[in-house]
């Protein structure tokens, strides 16, 4: 294997060593840099809406005049352009931005050297999902300045509205590739995951990371495609006038809907929601599979339970299918099946609960080194933790029924999918930035962006529990507009502020990425004295990764065995 | 591209990448056809009325068409024998077969439509063709991504460097498999919408 990789270690022009790679770690980088994009994308559309949530009907300071008279006329926002920064909002974040960088980007760039393989099993598939994603994102972005504008549906697409909005067509188009590429993706990394480990490394080997990996795959393979045809569906009612989604005799402003009837407008939900349940899951499962490698070496012990974080990760990805009429108590779902989905809405926070509990216990009597990268995973707990205990009250039909469409869900999500897997992501960046460049990101800088980040994030989402359970509905473009809103408003200046705040902390974040990558601390193969097989070939790697197609010995986190001179005790050791 | 050491059929499964990653693929796609599967069932259980498909559509055609595919992946299997057997001309003969009845099917689908749309039928006509325009259209598009892949190995039979790539054979399977799966969800969309 490694004579073939001398022969293909010739220099390759530009575009096919930086551009069109085929490498996984250039096209892991390539995820990483571009959702990084997406996710300050989707950032700036929020602060436009916060800036309208706490100061409706105020001119958008700076920037406002710069819109044209459609979207913000005199600088103040209009109902429609809030609705299009609502749906392209939650569409950028959740399908370009925290999906491609935790599942694509660490995936790519980790998973391959953790199981000690020289790459992906299709490397050219796998520039193909790059090369997919990258103008399924481009044409989402590019719907703003199209006819039409963007999809102002909410990242949901709830027909019948989807499907008479304008600007929901190229919504629909852009998903359509995005799913194509990720269904590549996940093929790719079972693929790999399953064929090509390195001699010795069993399954009940391999990372915690690993694991969340494959089981985030399985559920992108089978959650997806059935999006796919739904989003298919949505198009043809678009374009061909079809009514899979279309009631008879509907009404659209005083005039009858021209087109058959005879559709289900709940059918997209059910479809829609048997992918995007599960899609949490793929937010979080690498968030906890980073968080777990994280802890195992910076507590210096093998992590607690292993298996149980394991077997839990495939429960998870099991019962994640059977959850998702949850988001559905209150459309006139009949309230049998809304048992059914609360039943197994409580089961799977067992297995959750059980890898958050196994993570917890992994910290007890470790001799722990609060380095940024672990600062970020020990946050990750508690916030997590808030994120899925406040979803309990939503997964309960009696206090769904008060607080689904609130401000209280919003604030549940973000809690999930901000303190819990962006900080997650985060403590990635600094735990495998070594790895990516031989270099280290600066630890003072780390420690204000860890902080900064963390109050901040706090700050913008806890006032929206609050404002949800006083009543404050979502989705309102001016929340001013109804008195019993009033009392909570100044709790959305509040959110506002620490948004902005949010922001000002990604700053030096940005900056020491891109600092360290050429000037920051040089560090060796194994900065931070880890086990894992990924640590065991040079930082970057090169083409190929091992010189030698490595061997492994025991599990990935031996550290502090008793009796052996270090406290680390690598895969790869044969001693 | 450095194929034998990423496609090393020395792998932990036992199984090649390629066969792995079709059949990973062919589950994505049994989901996509079955969220159709069942999108039509649950239009159908609350339409109050749904048209009877031997008037509604043309059950003789799509008999013959049934027919065709059918045969089309016995061919297709023979093509497999005769590359197992390292024979490119019995390959390229069963092959450009497998191709010729894959055209025949598009072309007497297109036939259908023609006749339907000439009566001025389309998807937007009602809730049962939207889903017979829908899923049979989306079973076109497999036939033709078919059609694609199919003529690309008989391309590569002329290419003596690609017949004897080890790997080839593999390929034909991995082809033959997911022509099997095309045909599969055809042998489920005849009797749903002709005959039931």
């Amino acid at each position: 294997m490694s004579s073939e990789h001398g022969h293909d270690a010739h220099e390759l022009s530009f575009l096919r060593k930086y551009v069109f790679s085929v490498d996984h770690k250039t096209i892991g980088l390539q995820y990483l840099i571009t959702s990084f994009v997406f996710l300050l994308v989707g950032f700036g559309l929020m602060m436009l809406m916060r800036w309208q949530l706490a100061f409706p009907g105020r001119a958008i300071p700076l920037i406002g005049p710069m819109f044209s008279p459609d979207l913000a006329p005199n600088g103040v926002m209009s109902g429609e352009f809030y609705n299009a920064l609502g749906a392209m909002h939650g569409t950028i974040m959740i399908f370009l931005g925290v999906v491609p960088l935790g599942v694509a980007a660490f995936g790519n760039y980790i998973v391959p050297l953790q199981i000690g393989a020289p790459d992906m099993a299709f490397p050219r598939l796998n520039m193909m999902s790059y090369w997919l994603y990258l103008p399924a994102g481009t044409l989402m972005l590019l719907s703003f300045f199209l006819p039409g504008g963007a999809a102002q549906s909410g990242w949901t697409s709830y027909p019948p509205l989807s499907v008479i909005n304008p600007g929901q067509t190229v919504w629909l188009l852009a998903m359509v590739l995005l799913i194509t590429s990720s269904l590549l993706g996940a093929i790719n990394f079972l693929v790999t995951t399953i064929n090509m480990r390195a001699p010795g490394l069993s399954l009940m080997r391999l990372p915690v990371f690993v694991w969340s990996e494959m089981v985030a795959s399985v559920i992108l393979l089978l959650a997806f495609p059935p999006l796919e045809a739904a989003a298919v569906l949505q198009l043809m009612d678009r374009v061909a006038h079809t009514s899979f989604y279309m009631p008879k005799d509907l009404v659209i402003l005083g005039q009858r809907y021209t087109g058959s009837g005879g559709g289900q407008p709940l059918l997209w939900q059910h479809l829609f929601w048997f992918l995007a349940h599960p899609e949490v899951y793929v937010l979080v499962l690498p968030a906890m599979g980073i968080v777990s490698e994280i802890i195992a070496n910076n507590t210096r012990k093998p992590l607690h339970g292993y298996k149980t974080i394991v077997y839990s990760m495939l429960g998870v990805g099991v019962m994640s299918f059977l959850v998702w009429a949850h988001h559905m108590f209150i459309s006139g779902m009949t309230p049998a099946l809304s048992n059914f989905f609360l039943v197994t809405t409580m089961i799977i926070s067992v297995p959750s609960v059980a890898i958050l509990t196994c993570l917890i216990f992994s910290l007890q009597g470790g001799s722990i080194r609060y380095n940024v990268p672990m600062l970020f995973a020990l946050a990750f707990l508690p916030l997590f933790g808030i994120g899925g205990l406040t979803g309990l009250p939503l997964g309960l039909t009696v206090t769904d029924i008060y607080l689904h469409d609130t401000y209280y869900v919003i604030g549940h999500f973000h809690f999930v999918v901000v303190t819990g897997s962006i900080i997650a992501l985060f403590a990635g960046v600094y735990h495998w930035f070594p790895k990516w460049f031989g270099r280290k990101m600066n630890d003072r800088l780390g420690v204000i962006h860890f902080w900064g980040s963390v109050v901040s994030m706090v700050g913008i989402f806890t006032p929206m529990l609050v404002m949800g359970l006083a009543g404050a509905s979502r989705r309102l473009y001016d929340p001013t507009a109804q008195a019993h809103n009033l009392i909570v408003q100044p709790l959305n200046v509040v959110s506002t502020y620490f948004a902005a705040a949010l922001g000002v902390f990604q700053l030096p974040f940005i900056w020491n990425f891109f600092h360290s990558m050429f000037r920051g601390e040089k560090t060796p193969e194994n900065p931070w004295q880890a086990t894992t097989l990924e640590w065991a070939c040079p930082s970057p790697p090169p083409h190929g990764n091992f010189a030698k197609t490595p061997r492994v010995y025991r599990g990935p986190y031996e550290y502090s065995t008793p009796g052996r001179a270090t406290d680390f005790w690598p895969q790869t050791d044969p001693s | 591209m450095n194929a034998t050491a990423i496609e090393n059929p020395d792998t932990h499964s036992g199984i090649s990448n390629a066969k792995l990653g079709v059949w990973l693929f062919l589950a994505s796609e049994v989901m996509l056809f079955a969220t159709l599967f069942t999108t039509y069932i649950v239009l159908r259980l609350s339409a109050t009325s749904w048209p009877w498909g031997w008037d509604a559509l043309n059950v003789p055609l799509a008999t013959l068409n049934t027919v065709i595919l059918i045969s089309s992946s016995v061919t297709i299997v023979m093509a497999y024998a005769r590359a197992y057997d390292r024979d490119v001309r019995g390959f390229r003969l069963w092959m450009a077969l497998t191709l010729a009845l894959s055209f025949g099917f598009l072309i007497v689908k297109a036939f259908e439509y023609g006749h339907e749309f000439s009566m001025g039928i389309g998807p937007s006509t009602s809730v049962f063709y939207a889903v017979y325009f829908t899923m049979t259209g989306l079973h076109g598009i497999h036939i033709i991504g078919g059609i694609i892949v199919n003529s690309a190995l008989l391309y590569m039979s002329f290419v003596k460097e690609d017949w004897e790539n080890p790997l080839f054979l593999g390929r034909v399977e991995g082809a033959g498999l997911y022509w099997h799966f095309v045909d599969i969800v055809w042998i489920f969309l005849f009797p749903a919408l002709y005959l039931l």
